[in-house]
């Protein structure tokens, strides 16, 4: 085979818990004297390893998809290969143009036109400006947004601001390109172009490292799959080997968390979710009964100032297609500790495993936390209104709607 | 498929590093677009944007005349204070607001850090060529402030621009370099203590005092005049009006004394901040 487009060995990165964050003067003052005084600082050293000693090699043309759960380290992997933050310890050898998209938009300004974006958004995406010219036709038909190019990106609708910006980035042309998650946006129309640029991407012969949480996704568009757990390369192979043993490995459900304060994860400056739990039959479980009600409880903190601020649930099914999301209203909150609780009726999912991922919005659309797959938990069939098929009865749900059957006419009677 | 030669190597680096002149070059179209950006976000949406920087050194002008000239009697070399002001603080506003925009630097680009790479710099280099547009609009203010008191009978007094307005760009390079390296340093400690934000403000408004704004530096007594001048900003302030209104006093070895400074600053400056960008987004 050829030599590697990507080598990493031994990739490493770890974080200081507790020091995280700059310090002020007066805390650093504190310390030193002290230290004068020859007592010991209380310095908090507790260290968190979010990599540890990955290695791999990655040939040119190859899709690969990573996954793994929430903190097992994929985010932090692609923002290494994309230089965003520096290893602790290891290095990886990346031969060729690397592009990486970790958000969509990145760098997009409300005033300027959709026109003035697409290059500064392409500057920032390391195009130059006659690449942008080159292709600049080709972007804004692949967005569609043909007549409003010249209006102010402010102007424009979420779905039109997304799709200018992945249709940037899809037209990069780097022999390397870094995706983490962004195909989770837009319609689902847009969302199958997105998939089929990718592909047209990987059959000119590039590489491509992909993050994602959809299965259906890494199984059919990726020609290898990275499954990472705490940090470390736990398998390596065929994405439908690697997706079945992430499938497995979700049977360990979670019923209840509690998260760190100071976990990067789970909170931002602004606001943090401390813990959420699953109940059913005012019990803590992760296998639950399909025709009991489930209850879905969690805790969120809200840090800094007066602002309208809520949470919002999205619940995916085992190949990770989102379901269906909710959200109670907005309020205007005060700095301080709330729990929101929402009910599952009874007879309204399928059987099978659901995920449930945990959002909290700052003034109502600001996804300030997003927490993937913070609840895991499975549904088992009780037998209840089965009658006498033994089948597998399809659908992402399976709600208990009332039914009217009534004969309209019967010749025999 | 293209080839290209490029190898990227991730690994932890340790030690100072300066400057990677070829990376830098390689953005460059970035470089314009940013300077482009901030000129069309500040001038499209308002019309006060570029009227601001006509008015704001215009006030401040009148209450230094009121304060320092009438009150405090601090003369003014025989020029007109208006004409005095307005040309001391053409090239210290473009300092103050430079300076301002590179110490926020990583604080006010953290999400933009967190999710793309492209070399650091860019963004305060950026800052020292767009602030240029509010020294040029400053810069014609004080030219028609200039002719209005040619029209008046002896308005100017002594004032003339001298020959030596050939130089102005060096001038104004002397001040984007320092205010440059002044500002990475701050952006360098800002990234460690968050208080160093408040003393960016803070700090600017002591240092006018410092650097012969208000008062001419030949009111300074001779035997301290060496250490004003070690403040690099107080030669390019005498050079301006120098070179605007002929007075001002420049010397060879004072001028060297700043040009020193000013290297110093802008190198070790560089080589600070190039120290904390590295690993600047985990500790936001």
């Amino acid at each position: 085979m050829s030599q590697p487009i990507i080598e990493v060995h031994g990739l490493s990165k770890c974080y200081q818990l507790g020091a995280i964050g700059a310090t002020s003067l007066r805390d650093e003052a504190a310390a030193f004297i002290q230290k004068l005084k020859g007592r010991a600082p209380k310095v908090d050293k507790r260290e968190f390893w979010a990599l540890r000693d990955v290695s791999f090699d990655i040939h040119p043309g190859e899709v690969v998809g990573f996954i793994g759960r929430n903190g097992a380290g994929k985010s932090t992997l692609l923002k290494l290969l994309s230089r965003i933050t520096e290893p602790t310890k290891g290095h990886a050898i990346m031969r060729g143009r690397v592009a990486s998209l970790l958000e969509v938009g990145t760098g997009f300004h409300p005033e300027l036109s959709g026109r003035d974006n697409v290059y500064l958004n392409g500057a920032i995406l390391g195009m130059t400006r006659a690449e942008v010219r080159a292709k600049f036709d080709e972007i804004v038909s692949f967005a569609e947004i043909e007549q409003f190019i010249d209006t102010p990106v402010k102007r424009y609708s979420s779905g039109m601001y997304v799709r200018l910006a992945f249709a940037v980035a899809a037209h990069l042309e780097p022999e390397i390109l870094i995706v983490d998650e962004v195909l989770a946006v837009g319609d689902a129309q847009f969302q199958k172009k997105c998939l089929g640029k990718m592909r047209s991407v990987s059959s000119n012969g590039r590489t491509v490292l992909f993050v994602s949480h959809n299965m259906g996704v890494v199984a059919n568009l990726c020609s290898r799959a990275i499954m990472l757990s705490g940090g470390t390369k736990v398998a390596d192979g065929a994405p439908e080997h690697i997706v079945e043993r992430y499938i497995a490995d979700h049977e360990e459900s979670v019923a209840e968390v509690t998260w760190a304060r100071d976990n990067p994860a789970a909170g931002t400056r602004r606001m943090r979710l401390c813990s959420a739990r699953l109940r059913s039959d005012g019990e803590i479980r992760t296998q639950v009964e399909i025709d009991r009600p489930v209850e879905l409880e969690y805790e969120f903190e809200l840090l800094d100032h007066r602002q309208m601020a809520t949470s919002n649930i999205q619940v995916s099914d085992k190949h990770g297609v989102l379901v269906f999301s909710s959200s109670p209203p907005s309020l205007e909150l005060e700095p301080g500790v709330y729990r929101h609780r929402v009910e599952f009726p009874a007879d309204f999912f399928n059987d099978g495993l659901y995920s449930i991922t945990i959002m909290l919005l700052a003034n109502v659309t600001l996804h300030e936390v997003v927490v993937r797959d913070a609840i895991v938990f499975a549904v088992h069939e009780t037998g209840a209104g089965r009658e006498q098929y033994g089948g597998a009865i399809s659908g992402c749900l399976r709600p208990k709607l009332k039914w009217h059957a009534s004969p309209v006419s019967v010749p025999g009677i | 498929m293209k080839h290209s030669q490029t190898e990227t190597v991730v690994e932890p680096t340790g030690g100072w590093r300066f400057l990677d002149w070829r990376e830098l070059w390689a953005y460059r179209d970035l470089l314009w677009l940013l300077v482009w950006r901030d000129f069309v976000a500040r001038y499209k949406q308002t019309i006060l944007g570029p009227l601001w920087f006509i008015v704001q050194p215009l006030l401040t002008t009148l209450v230094f005349t009121m304060v320092f000239n009438r009150f405090a009697k601090i003369p003014t070399s025989g020029i007109a204070p208006v004409l005095f002001y307005q040309c001391g603080l053409l090239g210290w506003n473009y300092f103050a607001q430079t300076f301002q925009s590179t110490a926020t630097t990583l604080t006010s680009n953290a999400s933009l850090f967190g999710k793309v790479y492209f070399p650091r710099l860019i963004i305060p280099i950026a800052g020292v060529v767009s602030n240029l547009t509010a020294f040029a609009i400053q810069l014609l203010t004080f030219g028609v402030i200039y002719v209005i008191f040619a029209l008046m009978p002896d308005g100017l007094g002594a004032a003339h621009v001298g020959w030596d307005i050939v130089l102005l760009p060096l001038v104004v390079l002397q001040i984007g370099l320092f205010s440059l390296g002044a500002g990475l340093w701050l952006a360098a400690l800002t990234a460690k203590f968050r208080d160093f934000v408040v003393l960016a403000t803070f700090l600017v408004q002591l240092w006018m005092y410092a650097t012969p704004v208000i008062y001419p530096l030949e009111q300074v007594p001779a035997h301290w005049r060496t250490l004003v001048a070690l403040n690099p900003m107080t030669m390019p302030v005498e050079c301006l009006r120098h070179m605007l209104l002929g007075t001002g006093s420049v010397g060879p070895h004072l001028l060297m004394l700043s040009l020193g400074m000013t290297l110093l600053t802008v190198v070790s400056g560089i080589f600070m901040f190039k120290r904390v960008e590295k690993s600047f987004v985990d500790i936001i």
